[in-house]
């Protein structure tokens, strides 16, 4: 130890009692490991609040959602590929693409991101976990919750058929009878609670659990890019909540918000749930865009250029997101001076999203790229996400829009936006994390494959939809007359798809070799610059010895000897952390993450519970309430440990 | 078993037979929006080779750089160790440059955008000529309705799935829905406009060319939004004058025992619950009009080309043809169902 001093503390720490012993690294380590060591077995797995763990499972579900969503999508596109096929009739094939996109929407592309979220930011801004540890697990079992019954129901022939955005009259109760829609309302109600509490976790966790030194101008742009989707998530989700509640009600107790006839409105639906359904977009696609600044920062061994400028895109995108809704509805009566409002407004948000990719190229260009797979994934990000962009700036024109509203084209532009804009980040960001997570590093020959084969099925099956809804096929049918000339782009669409299939199944089989036999990867792998590095592949569970000091942006580029100072004094017997101040990190006060507890998979029970027995009676509202109350007067329950007995002090290396 | 086995190997035979008539109407594009047929559409057409065009530039350009960056980051000397990490100085300045002039460029080609979009959009959205034509469409699951108002009462026609229009003449079109939310697309003449119930909606189109165009509901509907098409016939005046008058007033009478007996079916059966024949007792609206019905060139909102056969096929089984339709089975002997298709046949 070359130098210590005690650090800032807000609170009045008292004077260090003269003779503690001083634990050696070792001591540390064993003690830490005592502590946060889990609970074993099936229960333990039931009660773990590690932000790892839950983080972890969250992917994993989120990665079963997706094949389910795309084994739909291969079912839409085997239907479609010739016209007047009778593989799957109406019926199915509606209940088919209303999972499809519910799916892809609520339990894969905004939980996963969430879901990669809560596993790196806790190590990316140095803390032992994530605010809330206890929260954070009700959000996931809940999010579970959701996925199971809507996949359930739709085993049962019950499944949602009235699409995504379920629009009413069509979803009311008039118009769809039966439990379909109540089936659908209620999954949003689950996944809306797991993703408000995603987002309060990422926002609590990187305001005041940043390791010291990390002051804002230092926290890297995935966190940033993690933080403003939180907020956006927090202001679009209530639009949804009201709105399905509405719905629900609507449904179930015969309120009439929605019912042209007793006074209510159609209209009031699409604004309700396209203000929030637009943002829902960036919500997806700003993680995506942290992912790529990593990605591009390590693989180019250069700090992303233009900082500001990228974190100043990021929080106009978030703002202007919640200004485009009605671009959605141009096909409504609304005023045509209102209508060039959401054009000028949908065509602005594409300049922060060109200085991000002027960034992005200008780091290339001054930096030493290394062609690994996630860079490949961050090129097709480029190649694909620009044609989305620009397809997009082209439908923000009303007259134009009116063409191609709710035709192919749009399935087209957003798969593009989508996929291009949100997947292939992710799957850069799989390529670059894996070895974090799992301690060894994915295969670089399959991953070529798995590239390749996506970025060819992708165009394959996506780049002839344009053509197709310039033709004149709308969206949501079924079948297709012969005269009318889609057969043969129908086709090659769905010859894409089998190499998109293929390409997921090179991933998975690429996963699970790699599990195995991977390279092992060591801490750093990559040699880049953010502190989830500065720890072991994977990290232990209380992610790093001491908690790290950081002293620049790129906290493993900018550490004057190459290793980082610490924090030590933090105590080991319980799951303790620092709390900094929100915008220079310096420390304020200790801070214990509760404990595991089986508590949040009980409320999920409870509270899960009442929103499904919702559906069949009102009185399942009532006994939930009662139930889930009890529960909240445990988890609540207050609980009195010592503080304060060692001082935080500050070690250079 | 025997009975539904024959039936639907009926449907079948039918189904392979039934491009032909089709064929004649389905010259390229005959639902297209690259195909324009009037002001409208052809404004459209003309944005989306204009934006195409710009989009492409741009992307080409872009991703030039791009691969410039990529090539030239790839191909260098690597750079001094002090610089490692953090761009050098001297590059700095450039990229900077690099970036601004990209922001730059992007917001004076989307204030371009905005131009030519809006003034686009104002064009096409005020009516191309006086004394429009005025229709009133409403939307059904899954099938349109369709009245040409006049002042004189008797004179008002009503039709279904078909829209006849003189060429050259605007036509200003007032929708709405019974039901859910439809949406009205003929993309040769003119962009969509949704028939919401509990709003009432104003289109307009002018067909500049005589043709047949097929139009569809674009916004999901249910069940059948698959099969709720159209057809936009535009011919010349004259035509036109012509095929109102023959569609106002009262259905045809019975021209012989044959067609009498189909009457005295369709009025005794369950036909007439849901179905009107002008100048008969038949005066069900939950399904279309049918007084004319043998003029229009489909049934069951464009699933089917209107032949004989087709149309025994579908009183017979249209939950096979297009399944969740509102219309139910029909149980009726050979005889009558002769009678009533020599009937209907003769609804011109």
């Amino acid at each position: 130890m070359a130098h210590s001093q005690a650090l800032p503390m807000r609170d009045d720490v008292p004077e260090p009692p003269p003779l503690i012993p001083v634990d050696t690294e070792n001591d540390v380590r064993a003690k830490l490991s005592a502590s946060w060591k889990e609970n074993s077995g099936f229960y333990g797995w039931l009660t773990s609040t590690n932000h790892k763990s839950i983080a972890k499972r969250y992917v994993v579900t989120a990665i079963i959602f997706l094949i389910l969503g795309g084994i739909e999508a291969a079912m839409m596109r085997a239907q479609l590929s010739r016209p007047e096929n009778r593989f799957i009739g109406p019926d199915l094939y509606n209940q088919i693409f209303t999972m499809h996109g519910s799916t892809m929407m609520f339990l894969f592309a905004v939980p996963v991101m969430e879901a990669v979220g809560l596993y790196l930011v806790p190590l990316m801004i140095g803390t032992r976990n994530v605010a809330f540890p206890r929260l954070n697990a009700l959000g996931y079992w809940m999010y579970l919750g959701g996925g199971v019954l809507l996949y359930a129901a739709f085993f049962m022939n019950t499944g949602p058929d009235a699409g995504w955005f379920s629009y009413v009259p069509l979803a009311g109760p008039q118009y769809s009878p039966g439990k379909r829609v109540d089936i659908w309302a209620q999954m949003i109600t689950f996944t809306e609670i797991a993703a408000l509490i995603g987002a309060v976790e990422i926002v609590t966790t990187v305001f005041k659990l940043r390791a010291p030194g990390m002051s804002l101008n230092r926290i890297p742009l995935f966190v940033w890019a993690q933080v403003i989707t939180s907020f956006m998530i927090i202001f679009a989700l209530p639009a949804i909540v009201v709105s399905s509640t509405m719905l629900a009600t609507d449904r179930l107790i015969d309120t009439h918000f929605f019912n042209p006839a007793e006074g209510g409105d159609a209209l009031l639906w699409q604004h309700l749930f396209w203000f929030f359904g637009h943002p829902e977009v960036y919500i997806i696609f700003l993680p995506a865009l942290g992912m790529v600044s990593s990605v591009v920062e390590t693989f180019t061994q250069r700090r992303i250029f233009g900082y500001p400028a990228m974190l100043l895109s990021m929080v106009s995108t978030a703002f202007l997101g919640f200004g485009l809704w009605v671009h959605h509805m141009f096909a409504t009566p609304l005023p045509q001076l209102g209508q060039s409002f959401f054009t000028a407004a949908s065509s602005a948000i594409s300049i922060p999203s060109g200085v991000q990719i002027f960034c992005w190229i200008a780091t290339i260009w001054s930096g030493r790229p290394r062609f690994t797979t996630s860079f490949m994934f961050v090129i097709g990000f480029f190649l694909l996400f620009i044609i989305g962009g620009l397809t997009g700036v082209m439908i923000a024109s009303v007259p134009y829009d009116l063409q191609v509203h709710d035709t192919f084209f749009i399935v087209a532009h957003f798969h593009y936006v989508l996929i291009g804009g949100a997947v292939f980040p992710l799957w850069a960001g799989f390529y670059l994390w894996f070895p974090k997570l799992t301690g060894r590093i994915l295969s670089e020959r399959l991953g070529k494959w798995n590239f390749w084969l996506f970025f060819i099925g992708m165009n394959v099956t996506f780049f002839p939809m344009h053509v197709l809804g310039l033709m004149g096929m709308p969206r949501r049918i079924y079948t297709y007359p012969p005269e009318m000339g889609w057969g043969s782009l129908n086709m090659l669409s769905s010859i894409g798809a089998v190499l998109i299939a293929t390409s997921a199944l090179v991933f998975v089989i690429n996963v699970l070799r790699s599990l195995r036999g991977g390279s092992p990867a060591g801490d750093n792998p990559w040699n880049a610059p953010t502190l989830e590095w500065a720890t072991s592949s994977p990290p232990p569970g209380y992610n790093f010895l001491f908690i790290p000091v950081v002293e620049g942006r790129d906290p493993l580029w900018d550490a004057p000897h190459d290793e980082l100072s610490v924090v030590t004094g933090l105590r080991t017997d319980r799951h303790e952390g620092l709390v900094t101040s929100i915008m220079d990190a310096i420390p304020e006060h200790r801070y214990e993450f509760k404990k595991e507890t089986i508590l949040p998979l009980l409320l999920a029970v409870f509270g899960g519970g009442t929103i499904v027995i919702a559906i069949f009676t009102p009185w399942g509202v009532t006994i939930g309430a009662i139930l889930s109350f009890v529960i909240l007067a445990a988890w609540f329950w207050p609980t009195i440990s010592p503080d304060h007995d060692t001082p935080v002090v500050w070690r250079e290396p | 078993m025997t009975a539904s086995r024959s039936r639907v190997h009926h449907v079948t035979r039918r189904c392979a037979v039934r491009l032909a008539p089709l064929a004649l109407v389905a010259c390229t594009g005959f639902q297209s929006a690259l195909d324009p047929k009037g002001p409208r559409a052809e404004a459209v057409a003309r944005l989306h080779w204009t934006l195409t065009a710009i989009a492409t530039v741009v992307y080409v350009v872009v991703i030039g750089v791009l691969l410039f960056a990529l090539w030239r980051a790839h191909t260098r000397t690597p750079v001094a160790e002090e610089h490692a990490y953090h761009e050098n100085p001297d590059h700095a300045a450039v990229m900077k440059r690099g970036v601004i002039i990209g922001a730059v460029a992007t917001t004076v080609i989307l204030a371009t955008f905005l131009v030519v979009s809006v003034s686009t959009g104002s064009t096409v959205a005020k009516v191309g000529g006086d004394k429009p034509l005025r229709i009133d469409v409403v939307g059904h699951q899954w099938w349109w309705e369709v009245t040409y108002r006049d002042p004189i009462p008797q004179n008002e026609v009503k039709t279904a799935n078909e829209i006849h229009v003189p060429v050259g003449r605007a036509v200003l079109i007032k929708m709405s829905s019974s039901d859910v939310i439809h949406s009205f697309w003929a993309p040769n003449l003119s962009g969509k406009k949704d028939l919401i119930p509990g709003h009432e909606t104003i289109t307009w189109f002018r067909a500049d060319a005589a043709g047949v165009y097929r139009g569809q509901c674009a916004e999901f509907c249910g069940h059948q939004h698959a099969q709720m098409a159209f057809f936009v016939v535009a011919e010349s005046r004259l035509d036109f004058e012509h095929w109102l008058d023959q569609q106002r007033g009262e259905a045809k009478r019975p021209a012989d025992s044959l067609q009498q007996a189909g009457e005295r079916v369709f009025l005794s059966g369950p036909c007439a619950m849901c179905h009107t024949i002008a100048g008969t007792g038949a005066g069900g609206n939950i399904g279309p009009d049918l007084t004319h019905l043998a003029s229009r060139r489909t049934i069951a909102a464009g699933t089917l080309p209107l032949t004989t056969g087709n149309l025994a096929g579908w009183i017979l089984d249209p939950q096979t043809i297009k399944p969740g339709v509102k219309m139910p089975p029909t149980q009726i002997d050979p005889q009558s169902l002769q009678a009533l298709l020599a009937y209907l046949g003769s609804l011109k």
